[in-house]
Order: structure tokens, then sequence, then C-alpha cells
């Protein structure tokens, strides 16, 4: 018989005039990792936020191992063996590892560290898990800050895990990692269940798929009976395509030059090393690395928003002035963009840099825009033209475009950021990360908008994490380990990148085939 | 803890209330006030037996008795207005403006130094004149200097500015005690001449104060809202990460806009000198450069909203001194009659954003 760990009948929450959950039923058995699908703003988060005590349903009921459960805070969920990682995570940076854990726990007694650290070894060593407890949160990796949030949920005993897109700040070979705990809790009897956009995820790790439409339910399915295209399908409720074009564009333009570029960041540790390249417009270069191995600063160096090196030098031909070469080392960044050299960089907690939280999307619309015109005043019709425009055509769901965007699901703040960028139309667009976060179905919407900018000649920079999309999508590939570039490949398959974004220099002979 | 006691849905719980219509807002806050007067009704009563609706007639004569009263009504709700116009756009940069009644003081220095020294010199509009651009470059100097250190080595804004407050007033204390002479107090400047006073209208130099402020409201709204300084002072104010991601010059705006906001603390001190003291002292500044701060933040920088707040507590304000007087009781008795009222208009502001969900569904309103 199939033991249910938890099961939820009917539940309804809204905020304010947005229906976010509509009578959702569905259960979530021992012992299975369940993948939770849908399209941005479809209720995933909410729904799993309510199982964890964050929010409290409108109506509905919670049976957590068959007895009706009112789940009104973290610290009930807990108690209930439901522990849930959230996308953004809710650590104390000066705090140890271990520090972090037992923070908040209710101990009668009198606490007992030593005895907590012990603990925390042993479920560190059941699941492999490379971090001490002892170890700063300031100093940890993204992927360690989340192992630690999960070690959190299983010092507390959690029967029931709750992963809100874990792996949307992972590496492949972090992410490989982490299925691989995910399995082992699974083994251990608990109930795994993940959110995420990344279709193939689902496919290698889960048992069963739940999907989420507009906030309701659609059907649980079981994964081995599912492709890619059925799952998205049913969490789009039409048929779809997927696919990635990759058009050839004729007669590419030089649209920029990066010689020797060098950059130290504030700690003094070189994270530029010598790096040198060419963009052409018409063309989409790839950027492929592990993350955090430079990406940030070379897009950030040629938007003038890094200091690099005295070697370095960054050229850019305007196509304004016939292609005129212009040095951009040493140029504020307002002139930078100026000459059209657009930068959208989503980052990790994606309202951080590029949105403001607060505003709605129109005056979001002109943040990098509200200086043109010689007027004192603002001007706010095109951008809210240009915000109803990205509305439609990326299909952002938000109550109004004045709506404060810090009120939309994360994959919905993030089209609104890409949407922006790719409406400047400019001569580089540089997106790092652009489809983090973002369902199937809007990522390919994504992919068609950077191509139809190629095919208007503009030379589109692609840092992204997903190297099947990376080599579908790009013309060139360039490859960063450690602030080097360790190859420039065309036409390379996702295991050689692969290789190459471990591998400095790239100069073993093996590889040397397809570096240009 | 054991899961069955988890079963029973919490007692009560909040949530986020659509937005609601104008009626059923003026309805919670009349609500507020009604339940206030009722609450101070039953306080009076039980404290002092005086007859509860007397006091809150002496209350309302505080500010409407009389068409005089009403009038010092406006002069003082013009003065902590302008105020808290001046600190609307330094707070919402996010940038702590504790040091306006500083700034207000070195205004009204400047003004009170034209005013003593080119008093018989100039002509009367020429004085006006150069009191107003000296009295706003005071202002906005004493602003300029903490932004410029915090815009430059990021000192804290807030003790810098609380800091210049106390440097302010010695500076003007040392002023009056030798403008002042050997008289014990400092009288009325140009008490003769009438130098660098505002002309009468309406027969009230304060006139001239009032439709000042009236107009800097609309200014200040606008240029909030609909002026690119404006849009960039709302990116600062909610991350300035993301302000530098959009090519703005931080340090500039901020430099700039606390400078504003010490310019028309300045011009406060200046309105204060020509239109309603004519004479300056320590306490020149009254307070109200603390009580904007309130007045600021409640009307969440809506410098409209800010009009109906600083009439609010003027009125408070007013009532609370007439009742202590009238009754002839304590001045704390008067200050819990008023602050109760504020505290239920405060309180309203809650049920307003949000509702209460009692157990067993159906929500309540306030
Ligand atoms: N705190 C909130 N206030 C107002 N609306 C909210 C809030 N949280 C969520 N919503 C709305 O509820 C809907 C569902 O949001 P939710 O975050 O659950 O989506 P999601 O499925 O997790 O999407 P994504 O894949 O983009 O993360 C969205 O339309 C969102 O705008
Ligand atoms: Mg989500």
């Amino acid at each position: 018989m199939i033991e249910n760990a938890l099961e939820i009948r009917h539940i309804t929450k809204t905020f304010g005039p947005v229906v976010a959950n509509r009578d959702v039923s569905m259960d979530i058995r021992k012992g299975e990792i369940l993948s939770v699908l849908g399209e941005n703003g479809s209720g995933k988060t909410t729904l799993m936020n309510m199982i964890a005590g964050i929010y409290y349903p409108d109506s509905g009921q919670i049976f957590v191992n068959g007895k009706e459960a009112a789940i009104r805070s973290p610290g009930d969920a807990f108690a209930l063996g439901i522990g849930m990682i959230h996308q953004h995570f809710k650590l104390v940076d000066v705090f140890t590892a271990a520090e972090n854990i037992v923070l908040g726990l209710k101990e009668g007694k009198k606490f007992d560290m030593k005895g907590a650290v012990e603990k925390i070894r042993a479920i560190c060593d059941r699941y492999g898990f490379d971090i001490t407890p002892d170890q700063k949160v300031y100093d940890m990796t993204v992927s360690q800050k989340q192992t630690l949030e999960i070690v959190k949920v299983l010092y507390r005993g959690a029967d029931i895990l709750i992963l809100d897109e874990p792996t949307a700040v992972l590496t492949p070979q972090e992410t490989d990692r982490l299925f691989q705990v995910m399995r082992e809790m699974k083994a251990d009897g608990k109930s795994v269940v993940i959110i995420t956009h990344k279709l193939h995820e689902v496919l290698a790790v889960s048992d069963r798929v739940a999907i989420l439409r507009k906030g309701e339910y659609v059907d649980t399915v079981e994964t081995k009976d599912a492709t890619e295209l059925s799952l998205t399908e049913m969490m789009v409720g039409k048929k779809v395509t997927l696919d990635i074009d990759r058009p050839v564009v004729k007669n590419k333009k030089l649209r920029l030059a990066v010689e020797k570029v060098s950059c130290v960041n504030k700690e003094g540790v070189t994270v530029l090393d010598d790096v040198s390249f060419e963009a052409f417009g018409g063309e989409i270069l790839g950027i492929a690395g592990i993350s955090g191995s430079g990406q940030k600063e070379l897009l950030e160096a040629i938007a003038g928003l890094q200091l690099v090196g005295e070697q370095s030098s960054i050229t850019f031909m305007d196509p304004e002035n016939g292609d005129e070469p212009v040095p951009l080392v040493g140029q504020n960044p307002r002139k930078i963009k100026e000459l059209g050299i657009h930068l959208s960089f989503v980052p990790e907690d994606r309202l951080g840099m590029g949105l403001v939280g607060s505003m709605g999307m129109t005056d979001n619309m002109m943040l990098k825009s509200y200086e043109d015109g010689k007027s004192f005043f603002i001007e706010r019709k095109a951008p809210k033209a240009l915000a109803e425009e990205i509305k439609e055509d990326l299909e952002v769901v938000t109550p109004g475009i004045n709506t404060p965007v810090r009120r939309l699901s994360g994959g919905n703040v993030q089209k609104v950021l890409v949407g922006r960028e790719i409406a400047a139309a400019p001569a580089v667009l540089m997106t790092a990360y652009a489809v983090r976060g973002l369902d199937i179905n809007t990522s390919y919407a994504i992919y068609r908008l950077l191509n139809e900018q190629k095919e208007k000649g503009v030379a589109v920079i692609y840092v992204g994490e997903d190297l099947d999309v990376l080599v579908e999508l790009c013309d060139r590939i360039l490859v960063l380990c450690g602030g080097k570039v360790s190859g420039i490949v065309s036409g390379a398959t996702k295991e050689e990148v692969g290789l190459l974004m471990t591998k400095v220099g790239g100069k073993d002979p093996a590889e040397g085939g397809m570096t240009e | 803890m054991n899961a069955a006691a988890h079963v029973k849905e919490p007692f009560v719980r909040m949530a986020k209330r659509n937005d609601l219509s104008l009626k059923k807002k003026i309805f919670i806050r009349a609500i507020a006030i009604l339940a206030a007067l009722l609450v101070d009704g039953i306080f009076i009563f039980l404290i002092t037996g005086l007859n509860p609706f007397g006091v809150y007639g002496v209350m309302f004569a505080g500010s409407f008795g009389t068409f005089m009263k009403f009038k010092w009504v406006l002069r003082d709700l013009a003065t902590l207005l302008i105020v808290g116009i001046a600190l609307a756009p330094a707070f919402k940069m996010r940038f702590w403006n504790i040091g306006a009644e500083g700034q207000i003081l070195m205004g009204g220095l400047a003004s009170a130094v034209c005013m003593i020294y080119l008093g018989n010199t100039l002509p009367n509009w020429l004085l006006l004149l150069v009191m107003l651009v000296t009295s706003v470059l005071c202002g906005a100097l004493w602003a300029f200097i903490p932004a410029v250190f915090k815009a430059i080595w990021n000192t804290n804004e807030t003790l810098f500015t609380l800091m210049m407050n106390y440097v302010a007033t010695s500076i003007v204390a040392c002023c009056t005690n030798f403008f002042r002479g050997d008289n014990a107090k400092m009288a009325l400047i140009n008490m003769g001449t009438k130098a660098g006073w505002f002309p009468m209208i309406l027969g009230q130099r304060y006139t001239i104060n009032i439709l000042v402020v009236f107009v800097l409201t609309i200014l200040m709204y606008i240029y909030l809202k609909y002026t690119k300084h404006g849009y960039e002072i709302s990116v600062v104010g909610e991350s300035e990460n993301t302000a530098r991601y959009a090519g703005i010059d931080v340090k500039k705006v901020m430099i700039r806009t606390i400078s504003i906001s010490g310019a028309i603390c300045g011009l406060a001190g200046y309105l204060i000198l020509a239109g309603k003291d004519m004479s300056l002292s320590t306490t020149s500044a009254g307070g109200n450069g603390f009580t904007a701060i309130i007045v600021a933040w409640l009307a969440k920088f809506n410098t409209f909203y800010m009009v109906l707040i600083s009439f609010l507590l003027v009125f408070l304000d007013k009532g609370a001194s007439d009742i202590a007087s009238a009754f002839q009781v304590n001045d704390y008795m008067s200050d819990i009659v008023t602050g109760v009222i504020l505290f239920f208009i405060l309180g309203s502001e809650f049920f307003i954003n949000y509702k209460l969900i009692f157990r067993k569904g159906g929500a309540k309103n306030a």
C-alpha cells in the first residue's frame, strides 16, 4: 500500500486580487521524490510556503501522516517534520555553520554546542556534505550555503524536505551532487519535493511530477511515463515546440575587442587574468564556466563597472559612427550605456541589481533610460507602452503594470528585467543568467528574442549555466576557468565544453582542435 | 510538540487587504476617532470628574474657537509643514536627516545677521531677498557637510546630522548673546524700522509664510513624482547597488538631495525670522525639526498627506494647551487626552492595510 506523508485538500490562497492557488488537492508520498512543475507565477512557491508554515491558507486542509494539521509558523512545520529550503537563503553571514543550524532552536535545557557539532558532523558524513561546522557563512560558496540549509533542515529531523528551485544557482556538477543527496534521503524513507524549471532535471531525479497551471492543480504523473514535451504541454495547456534555432547571419562585423583584461577584486584576488576575445555583430557568443570563474567581473568590466588592470584594453566599434573604434576602459558606465552596450545581469537574488522592487513595471522600464531627453521632467508614456508590450510578449503575470515588481513571482520579475534590456535595442547585448528561474516556455521565448537581436546585427554575449542550451544557441563559446580563458570553441559538444570548464589553459592537444 | 495540538486553526490571523475604497477608509478612520473620543471620555470622567464634552469643546476651540486662533493654527501648521517637506526627499532616499533643527537655526541666523547689519542700508525688498538667499545657502551648507562625509567616507548620517544640531545651537547662543548686548533677552530685531519684516497681507505678516509653504507643498510633490531627480531619489533610496547599475551617480544625487533638504530648512528659518518671530533664539526652530520627522514618515513622503498630518499634530497640540489652562489640570492629563487620539488614528492605519481573520471564517473589520 502506498502511504502518503502529506495530503493537501482543497487549498486556496489569495493575495489581494491575485489567486495564487485555487482549490489545490495533491499528495506527497513517503519515500518519493516529487517534482512540482508549473509556469512562472503558477503558485508553486506559494503552495509550498503554506506547507512550510510561511503562509496560512485561506481555506482547505493539510493532513500530515493522516492527521489534520494547522501549520501556523515554520516552527509548527518543523514540529511536524517539514523543512523547506527557500530560493533565498536565510542564513546569518557572520555566524558559523553550526551556529546557523542551532539558531532559533528551542531547547529547554542548557544548550550543548559540542553535541550539536557532533550531530552535524554525523549528518555531513552520512550524506557526504563538504561543509565543516565551524566554517563562517560569508566564506561559503552558494552551493555550500545551500548545503548548509539542507543540513539545517535535516538536523531538525525533517521527514519532508521541500526545495524551491535549488538548482537555479548550482553548476551541473553541484546539481548532480545534490541529486545524489536527494536519492539517499529517499532511500532513508524521507519525502523530497523539488521545484525546478529544468525539465531534464525533473526527468532525471523525480519519481512523480505534480503540475500546476495558473494556480490550479492539473495532475500528477509518473515520471517514467513523461517526456519534456508532454510535461510542457500539461504545464502550458497547449501544444508547444521545443527547439532552439541557430540562424546563420552573413557578414558579421567586429563589434567588441577585448584584449588582455585583468582584474583584481577587493580582497586582492585576481578574478580575471589576461582575458582576450572578440565579439561580432550577428553572432551569439556564449560564456561558459563554473559559477564565480569571472563571468560577472568580465561583463562588468565591459560595462565600466569594474576597475581593470593597466594592460587591459576594451575597444568598441561604434556602428552609429562608421565602426569607429572607441576605447571603453576608463569611460563611465553611463557613457558606455549610451554607446549602446547593455548589460542585463540576473543576480542570484534577482532584485538586487537592475530592478527596483517597490516600483511597478513602468517605472522599472525607465531605470536606464530616464535620463534621455533634455526635460527636467520624467517621461512616462514610452516606458508605459514598453511595459504593456513586455507584459504581452513575455506573458508577465502581474495584476497591473504599476504593481510593485517585488510582489511578482520570481520568474516574472525576471521577465521584466530581461525584456527591458532586449527592448533597448543595443549594439552589444550582454546577458548573464537570463533564464535563471524562468519556466521552459518563457526560456524559449527569451532564446527567440536573443536570436532576433542577433539577426538584427547585435553582438550578443550570453553567459549561461545550462550547457545544452549554450551549445545549441551560441555560435561560439568562450570558456572561463578561474578567471582565465581556457578555450574559445565553436561546434563543440557539451562534454568538451564541460572539460574546458575545469581545465585551465585548455592547451591539452586533445582539445586543441576546437580552439580557434 | 504533539501534532494533534495543531489541528486548531489560529484564533486570529492577519491578512493584507485589497485596496479599500476611499469611502471605507474614511469610515474606518471615523470609527477610530469616535473610539478615541469614547476612551478619552471615560478617562476624563473617571480621573477628573470633568464633563468630557466640555473638555472636547475646549480642545476644539483651541483651534477653531476664534478666527485668530485658527490663523495661529495655520501659521504653526505652515512652519511644521515646511520642515516636513524639507525632510521628504532626504527620507525618501533613506538618508536620515535628523539635523533639520540645526539647519533651520542656521537659516534663521543668516536672516538675523542680515537684518541687523544691513537693515539700515538696503531697501526692504532687497534686504528680504538677500536674507532669503543667505538663509537658504546656510541651511544647505549645514546639510551639505554631513552629506559629503556620507557620500565620500560613508559616515553615519544620523549621528552626524544630530551633532550638527548642537553645533548650530551653540553658534546661535553665542551670536544672540552678542546681539542682545546688555538686554536680558533678544528683542524683536529692527522693531523701529521693521526692516527685514514681511509686509502685512490680509492683516498678518505670516500670510506670506502660508503662501510660500502652500506653493512648496505642490512643488515638492511634483519634484518627487514627476522629475528625473525625484526618480533618482527613489532608486537610490531603494538600493544603491541598483542605482549604480543604472548608471546613477549616487554620490552626486546624495549630496544634491540633502543640500536641497537643508536649503528648505534654511528657508524655514527665514520664514520664522521674517514672518513669524522677527527674533532669534536657540529655540527658534521650536522642535519642528524633530516633529517633522513624524510628519514625513506618516505621510509616506506624500506632501499632501503631510498637510493633513501637520494639521492633526498642530490641532492636538493647541487643544492640549487650552485644556490644561482652561481646566487648571496639569499638562500630563491633556497630553494623555491628545495622545490617545493620536494613538487611535495611527492604529486605524493598521486596519486599513490589514484585516483580521478570526477562527471559523468570516473577516471582521475594525
Ligand atoms: N506576497 C505576495 N503578495 C502578492 N502577490 C503574491 C505574493 N506572493 C506571490 N504572489 C502572486 O501569486 C502568484 C503565484 O506566485 P508564486 O511565487 O507562488 O509562483 P511560482 O509558481 O513560484 O513562480 P516562479 O516559478 O516564477 O517562482 C503570482 O502571480 C504572484 O504574483
Ligand atoms: Mg517560485
